[in-house]
């Protein structure tokens, strides 16, 4: 059931991804670029899903738990750190660079074209990096 | 107005996706954090190739191919920019929000929506390096070459 639930999330998100236009990395950069030719429509996406989800999440955080689990998994970390403001940083340059985050890069799979694939694999380098110097260095 | 109504759609189904996820699983809906856990639990052998998270990224692709098959709705423009960008810009964004633990939908999305300070300050900062860049690559860079 907790797969089931799972799945069909994802494809709720993935929907919601394309639709939108996120998964379209000219208008990602478009929206990015403020001091240009600004497209503004993309604010709409972060808008109101943070609207629909503030509002779900107030009624469903005051429930004793989840319907299919003993509790809710919320992170614990609330220091503003350097791995955060450096992440961020870097997250955001590799966006702009070529207008993909996560979400829309793995969804963007579904389009069988070379370079979600080539991107895809990138980021999984980079997170396989990240997690080793974490590992090394930052413990 | 088209682009924005689709924008607005699409932003809803996110956020009701994020909320079904907190209300049956529990879980926060950062698809940088569930790629890579389902993806590192699967290479540990911790957990199978079908755990929970490697079943929200195939129907996150399956959503994709639907929204396009089913709706008719156009496939976006192929990106302009060639591999090589690509390559070093997925380094950057997985490396990235792997070391920030977070993305779009699981700073910007569930944690602004939880009021978290980490994550407003994370989404802050991804925005306007985000800007940045782009202004840096669009508007500076072909000014002084």
């Amino acid at each position: 059931m907790i797969k089931l639930t799972a799945l069909a999330c994802g494809i709720l998100f993935g929907l919601g991804l394309s639709v939108s236009g996120m998964t379209n990395t000219h208008k990602v950069l478009g929206f990015l670029d403020v001091f240009g030719d600004w497209d503004a429509s993309l604010a709409f996406v972060m808008g109101s899903a943070v609207l629909v989800t503030a509002i779900g999440y107030r009624y469903v955080l005051r429930q004793p738990a989840p319907r299919l689990s003993t509790e809710f998994h919320l992170p614990t970390n609330a220091v503003i750190d350097r791995p955060l403001l450096y992440g961020a940083i870097l997250f955001g340059l590799g966006w702009g660079m070529y207008g993909y985050c996560p979400g829309p890069a793995v969804a963007s799979l579904a389009y069988l074209r070379l370079d979600s694939f080539v991107f895809v694999a990138a980021m999984i380098f980079g997170m396989l990096s990240s997690t080793w110097l974490k590992q090394h260095f930052l413990t | 107005m088209h682009d924005f109504s689709l924008a607005t759609l699409g932003g809803l189904a996110i956020g009701a996706a994020a909320v079904l996820m907190m209300a049956l699983l529990g879980r926060v809906t950062g698809i940088s954090g569930i790629f890579w856990t389902g993806l590192s639990q699967a290479m540990n052998r911790t957990a199978g190739i079908l755990s929970w998270q490697m079943l929200f990224v195939l129907g996150m692709v399956s959503g994709a191919f639907l929204a396009h098959r089913a709706f008719g709705l156009p496939l976006p423009p192929v990106s302009e920019h060639n591999l090589l960008v690509a390559i070093v810009a997925g380094w950057v964004v997985g490396f990235g929000t792997n070391l920030g633990s977070g993305c779009t939908s699981g700073h910007g999305v569930c944690g602004i929506s939880r009021f978290s300070p980490r994550s407003i300050f994370a989404t802050l900062t991804f925005m306007f390096a985000g800007f940045a860049t782009v202004f840096a690559l669009r508007h500076l860079l072909p000014v002084v070459t």
